[in-house]
């Protein structure tokens, strides 16, 4: 049996979407750029494809512009909004401790040119609060930058809280939506959005294309320089089987979104239930405010590699927030903002289930996974340590 | 694939796994923050390592180095035993990859820190410069 229980760091593409693309590869192949019928045909398509983006978030086509996806879409987001402030005058950025590296890392550099960057605190839920927002502002804020919802803990942010107060404040307010769009209902001009990153693997549609939408409005510059395409915002021939199957996919996804969303939500609550019973375990996130899919925990005494190694042999594919699966010598950022301590946050484990998962496997899941932890704490010096009451319980 | 077939097999079939109730000479390095601790026991008789365990909290390659250092010293002389380098643990492993050589760092210290107990005990002199600190160098704690 092999369970695939990653979909936050990707989702298998799905069958429609497969033929979509393989036929837009086929049929579709001109530039559409190019003058001729191939290429006014894939102008046509890849119109239509913008068309479908746009009404799935509420938006209008000419706000969509593609990319190569969600590190791509926030990098010229955040680098954009910097830009026009530092053409007006405004030097502040805010975010949060917790986003992604595609936001941190970017916030950081510009950080290095001369802008102050202030990130908020997430709180023990992974919530950002919008009185901590308000409390952040100034008058020389150029932007607030907020994940819709966190990739790791699955917490979801009262978004469109922070966007009206950014609007009433005349700042421009981007949201990373690459974990919620095609798993949250979205719409921007409700949600008082200004820019919004999304990425088509996330919801089972191809890797390597994204969109951002970016309110009429609000200045875009390009980072990427070259032809015209994307109204000169994004120079490069656009990938078009890539944005077809984007489409598509989003499509499919707001179709289904009500059903897949409960049916994931039941094996979701039933997934944290089996595993709520290891003795010394806690879900890490808010327990309602998360995304359908996701669930996250850490097990004292053990840590987080050798349990996905474990898991993996029976079947499981999982993912962790320790130290030896980032590649660094810190365990995840996000684990630590929400004030986790670093022993425990080793021991992490992230399960995300999307709609092809079943209740045989959750069940399969919580037992493999109690049997995988109690075979590590048996193991491990540190769960010897907890157990001699030589080093407190921190999980109790 | 991340790691080798050995290092997979000393993970998931370790070798001398367990606590040991009579050891002669116990060493743990390592720290819960950094994400890695091995404790390694051993029992000595007329200066040959005659029988070794460990329990590891860390990592696959944490397991699987603390493994091949155990068997590596197994019926050999104390004074071999020092001589086992973090190197001669990851090449025994078919190699670790660069950002995990830390593991077999920590499993040559808990081999040394172990022998340090058991001299420690037995009131056997030693020069305390051959032996490590018992910290993990690479967290600088």
């Amino acid at each position: 049996m092999r369970i695939y229980a990653d979909n936050a760091a990707t989702t298998k593409m799905s069958k429609a979407v497969i033929d979509i693309m393989a036929e837009c590869m086929g049929e579709t192949y001109g530039n559409p750029s190019s003058l001729h019928s191939s290429g006014q045909r894939a102008a046509e398509v890849l119109a239509g494809a913008r068309e479908s983006v746009a009404l799935v978030l509420g938006a209008e086509p000419k706000e969509i512009i593609f990319t190569s996806g969600g590190s791509e879409a926030d990098n010229q987001a955040i680098r954009s909004a910097a830009s026009w402030g530092k053409k007006v005058g405004k030097r502040h950025l805010i975010s949060t401790a917790f986003e992604h590296h595609a936001v941190l890392h970017t916030l950081r550099k510009l950080e290095g040119e001369g802008f102050e960057v202030t990130l908020l605190p997430v709180h023990e839920d992974g919530i950002v609060r919008v009185e901590d927002v308000r409390a952040a502002l100034r008058e020389d804020t150029a932007l607030v930058s907020v994940m819709f919802a966190n990739n790791e803990i699955g917490t979801v942010q009262p978004i469109k809280e922070i966007g009206a107060l950014c609007r009433e404040n005349g700042v421009i307010f981007h949201t990373d939506a690459v974990q919620a769009a095609g798993h949250l209902q979205i719409d921007v001009k409700e949600m008082n959005i200004d820019m919004l990153s999304l990425s088509a693997h996330k919801f089972h549609g191809p890797k390597g294309v994204g969109a951002l939408y970016v309110r009429k409005g609000v200045p875009l510059f390009s980072f990427i320089e070259g032809g015209a395409q994307e109204r000169g915002r994004r120079a490069g021939t656009e990938n078009v089987p890539g944005i077809v199957g984007m489409a598509g996919a989003l499509e499919l996804a707001a179709a289904n979104l009500e059903e897949k969303g409960t049916y994931e939500r039941t094996l979701r609550d039933a997934l944290i239930e089996g595993l709520s019973k290891i003795p010394h375990s806690r879900l890490n996130g808010d327990r309602e405010k998360r995304l359908p899919g996701n669930v996250n925990f850490c097990f004292e005494g053990i840590e987080g590699e050798s349990l996905l190694l474990l898991l993996d042999a029976r079947g499981i594919e999982a993912s962790s927030g320790s130290a030896c699966t980032s590649g660094s010598l810190d365990p995840s950022h996000v684990l630590l903002a929400i004030g986790l301590p670093h022993e425990v946050a080793h021991g992490s484990l992230r399960l995300t289930l999307s709609s092809e998962n079943t209740m045989e496997e959750v069940e399969y899941m919580a037992e493999e996974i109690a049997g995988a932890v109690e075979y590590l704490r048996g193991i491990s010096p540190v769960w010897e340590e907890l157990e001699k009451g030589e080093r407190r319980h921190v999980i109790q | 694939m991340l790691y080798s077939e050995k290092v997979m097999d000393h993970f998931r079939n370790p070798r001398n796994l367990g606590k040991m109730e009579d050891a002669d000479g116990v060493g743990e390095v390592g720290n819960a923050k950094c994400g890695d601790i091995m404790k390694i026991y051993i029992k000595v008789e007329n200066d040959i390592i005659t029988d070794v365990s460990f329990n590891t909290f860390g990592c696959g390659s944490a397991i699987a180095s603390s493994s091949m250092a155990t068997e590596m010293i197994k019926g050999k002389p104390i004074s071999e035993a020092l001589e086992l380098t973090n190197r001669a643990v990851a090449e025994a492993l078919d190699g670790l990859p660069a950002h995990k050589m830390h593991c077999s760092v920590l499993a040559e210290e808990a081999v040394r820190a172990a022998v340090k107990d058991y001299y420690d005990r037995n009131g056997i002199p030693y020069h305390a410069k051959d032996f490590c600190d018992h910290n993990c160098a690479q967290c600088g704690e």
